[in-house]
């Protein structure tokens, strides 16, 4: 249904523009949003847009920056650069000073290259990428930008978290990952992060699958077997990990499953009762990490958008931490000029939902912010998708932890 | 030794799963001459439907619900779509059903939502059949195996048995003779279409569980299950069932193998040291590219034997 009302939401935006309205929107501050919204990521695109209509709702109420209100504007992307680049043409031509974009580091790497681009030729009409999800870490090393500001660990950061993580008793590790940008990258730093972490652990299996193209999982299942590991470190995610779970579990293979992403929207209800004390992910919060650290106000966050008819939870504090720094930015700024916001926003330093301390870092534009990991359990005060099981914490990497050195070069505006 | 011997029952678990699928699909595509592009739309359908109606009155009537509806669906897709562009040409079908995948894709979506169903194996089925090398073989799938081999059955005495299946092979082999003799070929084709949807959702009812149930999965049985019925030959059962099992275990062994094609070429002395994209080519395990392999098994028979395998008529 919520689709529905997207659609209609869109569709509403684009007429009201072309018709020209007086438009009570002349006071808003308009956030462009572009992720897959249609095709087989929207689930998350519909998520992550929730996610953003909450939070902007709760920030509009506090008052808003410079008094004035956000107005989110979602475009679909498809999970496709040459879409994307078409919103974002569509963005500058409106004067949209902020574009935000979660989904997919192809998409991501394509935006930060024409935004630089069109920044450079238009300097009056800049636009500003506020990253909150596209993870490969060469967005912020190579391929680094003055006008790129990523909201999320990098998988680097999150390698680290993960194989911090990892129980000392642990000795033999399986690497499984998709064969594409992400999983790749997965591998190489979970195996970098291995030999300075680990030394002690054994990688017995490390494959690359085709990503989405596997519908039998048993002869994985039958290597991994085969390869006497204790543990299957993955990256994969949807479809991909869920089937292996499940196929595992069925063919009573007893290896934990420490996963990077298996607290992704959807995740815990295909796995269900799978993943008892054997599945374990690294994430930017969950509804029992402000239990754990004793933050009411966090845990009302959670609690509220759970009882606002939504049926997953809420897990995205770092979209929050975005929001706020976008708008205390402004606020110092004084002006939603994307110069003067990139320039406040650079070296903020702030405490997130949670009070942990999180560090906008001037040299790479890289959010340093912790990680937290937890176990699927049944011991848990609140579970995840109405499962009865939910992910309780068992590590934390704080953001100092995470601080990891950066090969940016970063060409700063005159 | 042993990995080879799982394999083997794994690859024939999957390859079952395909017949079920492919099997409604040869017949329609045999008979129409249309692939219908819907097919595992449908089969997505079936899952959903079994999901829906299993929470309702349990999971072994919805075995039988849920196929029939899918067949009452591809009746009516028959009767009120299908029927009326089948006088525009192949082609006009053959766009019909791509768009039909769409529709069924956001209907999907609009009605169920976007996330996986809780679509769960009954409880009276989960337990562990045997043991295989320390490996269980869970009873679900040797339910799978059986409905399947169930079906392949009652297919065969079908169309072998009976009056109604002796039309249908007439149709299927001379469309314009039994029309001339005064079959009602129109009639045949709803029944054919039907029957195949019947099938896809009987294989969603049983792949819904055994896989996961989300908007996704559609796309991903949908090429496999063309390559199949391509693979196997126009017009022809039985090579659609020795492609399904052929590519269940082809895929299945894929993924066990751990050479590349230079592990072949090492006994002949070769050897390759620089690094460029022909050395990456070669050093390329087996498994990593093994989804890929049916699709290149289906461009050489496409090319060396355009009818498919067991094929009666060419494409």
């Amino acid at each position: 249904m919520s689709c529905l009302r997207l659609i209609c939401y869109s569709f509403a935006v684009v007429c009201g523009l072309s018709a020209g309205w007086p438009a009570v929107a002349q006071e808003t501050i308009k956030l462009a949003y572009t992720d897959p919204f249609s095709g087989p990521f929207a689930s998350g695109g519909d998520e992550f847009l929730k996610n953003f209509q909450y939070i902007i709702a709760r920030k509009n109420a506090a008052g808003g920056p410079l008094g004035r209100k956000y107005e989110l504007v979602p475009f679909d992307d498809k999970l496709q650069p040459a879409e994307a680049l078409i919103a974002l043409k569509s963005m500058t031509d409106q004067n949209m000073p902020f574009v935000m974009h979660c989904t997919g580091s192809n998409v991501g790497a394509a935006l930060i290259d024409a935004v630089s681009k069109h920044n450079a030729r238009n300097p009056d009409n800049r636009i500003l990428y506020l990253n909150c999800g596209a993870l490969a870490t060469e967005l912020t090393n190579e391929q680094c930008d003055f006008w790129h500001f990523r909201f999320a660990g990098s998988v680097d950061m999150r390698a680290a978290a993960r194989i911090k993580s990892l129980p000392p008793d642990l000795k033999k590790v399986y690497l499984l990952n998709q064969d594409y940008l992400f999983g790749q990258s997965i591998q190489r730093d979970s195996k970098k992060w291995l030999a300075k972490l680990r030394p002690d652990i054994e990688i017995v299996g490390d494959e690359l699958m085709p990503f989405g193209k596997v519908q039998d999982f048993t002869p994985y299942v039958s290597k991994i077997k085969a390869s006497g590991a204790q543990s299957v470190v993955t990256g994969n995610y949807n479809r991909d990990l869920n089937l292996l779970i499940k196929t595992a579990v069925d063919s009573g293979l007893d290896v934990r499953f420490d996963t990077f992403l298996s607290h992704l929207i959807g995740g815990p209800t295909a796995i269900g009762a799978a993943g008892e004390n054997r599945l374990t992910s690294i994430m930017e919060f969950n509804s029992n990490v402000p239990v754990d650290l004793k933050v009411p106000a966090a845990e009302k966050f959670a609690t509220d958008w759970r009882s606002s008819g939504h049926d997953t939870d809420f897990s995205a504090l770092n979209f929050v931490t975005m929001i706020d720094m976008l708008t205390d930015a402004i606020n110092k700024a004084g002006s939603t000029d994307p110069l003067k916001v990139a320039l406040a926003l650079e070296d903020m330093h702030e405490k997130d939902l949670l009070g942990q301390e999180t560090i906008m870092r001037k040299e790479d534009h890289q959010l340093l912010m912790p990680y937290y990991a937890g176990v699927f359990s049944k011991d848990v005060k609140y579970d995840a998708e109405h499962t009865g099981f939910g992910w309780k914490n068992y590590m934390t990497a704080s953001a100092a932890d995470l601080t990891l050195p950066t090969i940016c070069k970063m060409k700063r505006p005159e | 030794m042993e990995i080879v011997l799982v394999s083997l029952l794994n690859g024939l678990v999957y390859g079952m799963l395909l017949f079920m699928l492919a099997s409604g699909l040869t017949l329609i595509f045999s008979m129409m001459g249309v692939l219908n592009f819907a097919h595992a739309s449908i089969y997505m359908i079936g899952a959903y439907l079994a999901f829906t109606v299993s929470r309702l009155i349990g999971f072994f009537p919805a075995l039988i619900v849920a196929p029939i509806l899918c067949g009452l669906l591809g009746a009516a897709i028959e009767v009120w779509g299908l029927r009326r562009v089948h006088s525009n040409g192949h082609i006009a079908e053959l766009l019909f059903t791509f768009g039909l995948v769409f529709i069924i894709q956001r209907s999907v979506q609009m009605i169920w939502g976007m996330l996986p169903m809780a679509y769960r194996v009954p409880p009276s089925l989960e337990f562990s059949l045997f043991t295989f090398y320390g490996e269980h073989f869970p009873a679900y799938r040797g339910f799978m195996l059986l409905v399947s081999a169930g079906m392949l059955l009652a297919l065969w005495l079908l169309l072998k048995k009976t009056r109604v299946g002796m039309v249908i092979r007439a149709a299927l082999t001379h469309p314009q003779m039994a029309s001339a003799l005064g079959h009602n070929v129109p009639m045949v084709f709803t029944i054919v279409f039907a029957g195949g949807c019947m099938l896809a959702g009987l294989a969603g009812v049983i792949g819904g569980n055994y896989q996961t149930t989300e908007p996704g999965m559609a796309d991903a049985m949908g090429p496999i299950v063309f390559v199949v019925v391509v693979f196997g030959g126009l017009g022809s059962l039985l090579g659609c069932f020795i492609a399904s099992i052929l590519m269940g275990m082809i895929q299945t062994f894929a993924v066990v193998i751990n050479y590349s094609m230079l592990d072949l070429l090492k006994p002949l002395g070769v050897t390759l040291s620089d690094s460029n994209l022909f050395t990456e080519i070669m050093m390329m395990p087996v498994a990593r590219i093994g989804a890929l392999l049916p699709f290149v098994m289906m461009i050489v028979i496409l090319l060396f034997r355009p009818r498919g395998l067991l094929g009666t008529r060419d494409t």
